[in-house]
């Protein structure tokens, strides 16, 4: 049998510093350092506070990787590094510390795509993927649905948000509910104790002309207008805001949409199985919600444990180590960070 | 064998330099394009000076002040090469280059007093400054002043009456004083530099040699917004 390739991934595209290592398929170290402490008061990501951290953190963290890998760099095979999307200085961080390994150690690198990587990451967990997939991915920083004929090569765009993220509308709902940042979790949780149908916000691009135009997009950010205004309008007539309700409520608005389109991506495509990625993907109501409607279509949903699905270096190793198994040609060592990478560009 | 890298002005590249000087010089001018062109410099120089990675004994990389952006593609590139190769890095700091390049080819330009100015873009209006001072060491020069940020027009008139060396000067030139002498960082004098201070760090006196954290000299840009209702 060849020899398994083992792969170093780093991952700086927002305020996570991700040094992961794989062998193959197998997940050696998943290293991750983040900076989210320090944006807290800022209730949302500073690029200069994240890229300053991934700087402190670089060194750390690859060492950290490496022993709980056992391994010495100069084992490794390849490196695989996030060229983009992400926040242009904290994405440079991380491809000048990859391109230095890869110089040092004589190895090829490539600078892969970071929704490539969180679809890859599956692998790592629930063995090779299905082909096509279809992927949905849901964080701070994205919405996307992907149909996946090969990770490695051909991911094609469906839909994605035409305005915040998912997870921006967490945050945002979250400081109008006075709960802390990064929202989602705190929804997550205090929705537990509330009411999903005590309030109907609106569905974003779900009917009529929006439907013809955006099947597969999504919008949040009416639906984040729309929760700032009912919790004003209760405040104004001196009532008591009941928050876990509207954290349920809301919560439900979102999940709603990001399901019933994603499995109607599935079904449009021919497709059988989603994957689901991204830090959202780590609320309780999506998973649920999705396994649920992927049951009723006969759907088989993949979602990596949340650990995988929020930003990390194991999803670029993953992605990475594919690629060398694939036999794609390394990225040149003059590869530059791309802040707005397309997502059909898999590699740089 | 030493590395040199500087990514804290418009010229970023690499140098290899040994006690007999400066065997290779690979640097671009005129550019933002740090990470993309950094590396590849890196390669060529090695390249040039018939070395590999595991040909060297130490790093030294200009700590700025500089544009952070480009700083840390510097700063992370050295301190990984570093750690993977096994070889120390240190830092340097990056007027201390320039100080160092008019030390031993722009004396002339100094006058008589021995004092001058370097200054580099800050953006902002501001300029990234230092005073220094020549002197008989083995570098040449003295620094007489920390690294400072601040607007070019609220220097001292002292200050801003020295000879200037470095972007600085020629942007400002209706408050400071420009020279014919470096405008940019030069990789080699880095690298020359780095290998002064490695040989007889105590006759070169601590200043020059420093760990790797950049001199940001600013606060990052960001505000906290006004905070939410308690609940
Ligand atoms: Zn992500």
């Amino acid at each position: 049998m060849k020899h398994e390739p083992l792969v170093l991934g780093l991952e700086t595209s927002c305020d996570e510093t991700g040094v992961g290592i794989v062998r193959g398929i197998t997940l050696l170290a998943d290293a991750v350092a983040s900076s989210v402490d320090e944006h807290a008061r800022f209730g949302g990501v500073v690029p200069e506070v994240a890229s300053r951290a991934h700087l402190q953190a670089m060194l750390p963290t690859i060492d950290r990787a490496c022993q709980e890998a056992g391994i010495e760099l100069r084992d490794l095979d390849a490196i695989a590094v996030t060229a983009g999307p992400g926040l242009a200085g904290a994405l440079l961080v991380g491809v000048a510390a990859a391109k230095a390994l890869s110089l040092s150690l004589g190895i090829p690198l490539y600078g892969v795509n970071h929704l490539g990587a969180h679809v890859s990451v599956d692998v790592l967990e629930h063995g090779p993927l299905p082909e096509p997939t279809m992927a949905l991915l849901v964080s701070g920083g994205h919405s996307n649905l992907l149909l996946v004929p090969d990770v490695t090569h051909d991911i094609r765009s469906l839909g994605s948000t035409i305005d915040d993220a998912a997870g921006e509308a967490f945050d945002k709902v979250a400081r109008v509910l006075g709960l802390p940042f990064p929202g989602g979790p705190h929804i997550d949780r205090v929705a537990k104790g509330g009411n999903r149908k005590a309030i109907t916000f609106p569905r974003g691009l779900t009917a009529g002309k929006d439907m013809e135009r955006h099947e597969f997009d999504y919008s949040f950010s009416g639906l984040k207008t729309s929760v700032a205004r009912w919790v004003q309008a209760k405040e104004a007539a001196g009532e008591a805001v009941p928050v876990a309700d509207v954290a349920a409520s809301f919560q439900e608005a979102v999940v709603d949409v990001l399901t019933r389109k994603a499995v109607k991506a599935c079904q449009a495509n021919g497709v059988d199985h989603l994957l689901l990625g991204g830090g959202v993907a780590a609320n309780s109501r999506l998973r649920a919600l999705a396994q649920s409607r992927c049951d009723s279509a006969s759907i088989t949903m993949r979602v990596p444990r949340p650990a995988l699905c929020t930003d990390n270096g194991a999803m670029v190793a993953a992605l990475g180590s594919l690629m060398v198994a694939g036999g794609r040609e390394p990225s040149a060592l003059n590869l530059p960070a791309a802040s707005s990478q397309p997502v059909e560009l898999v590699q740089v | 064998m030493l590395l040199a890298i500087d990514t804290s002005t418009l010229t970023i590249g690499a140098a290899v330099c040994n006690a007999d000087g400066v065997l290779s010089q690979a640097s671009e001018s005129g550019t933002r394009a740090h990470a993309e062109l950094l590396a590849p410099a890196i390669e060529e120089a090695l390249h040039a000076a018939s070395s590999t990675p595991a040909d060297l004994g130490a790093v030294v990389v200009g700590v700025g002040p500089g544009p952070f952006t480009g700083l840390r593609v510097g700063i992370v590139t050295a301190a990984v090469m570093g750690y993977t190769l096994g070889i120390p890095v240190h830092g340097i700091c990056s007027l201390d280059a320039i100080a160092f390049e008019v030390a031993t080819g722009h004396r002339d330009e100094v006058g008589p007093a021995g004092e001058f100015l370097v200054a580099t873009d800050a953006r902002r209006k501001e300029v990234y400054w230092a005073h220094y001072r020549l002197s008989d060491s083995a570098v040449g020069f003295t620094r007489v002043s920390d690294p400072a940020v601040n607007k070019a027009a609220d220097l001292s008139a002292d200050l801003a009456a020295l000879p200037g060396f470095g972007a600085g000067p020629s942007l400002y030139s209706e408050t400071l004083t420009p020279t014919q002498g470096p405008q940019n960082v030069s990789p080699a004098q880095l690298g020359l530099l780095g290998v002064l201070a490695l040989a007889d760090p105590a006759v070169v006196g601590a200043p020059i040699l420093r760990d790797e954290q950049p001199l940001y000299l600013r606060r990052p840009d960001a505000s906290a917004p006004p905070a939410p209702p308690a609940r």
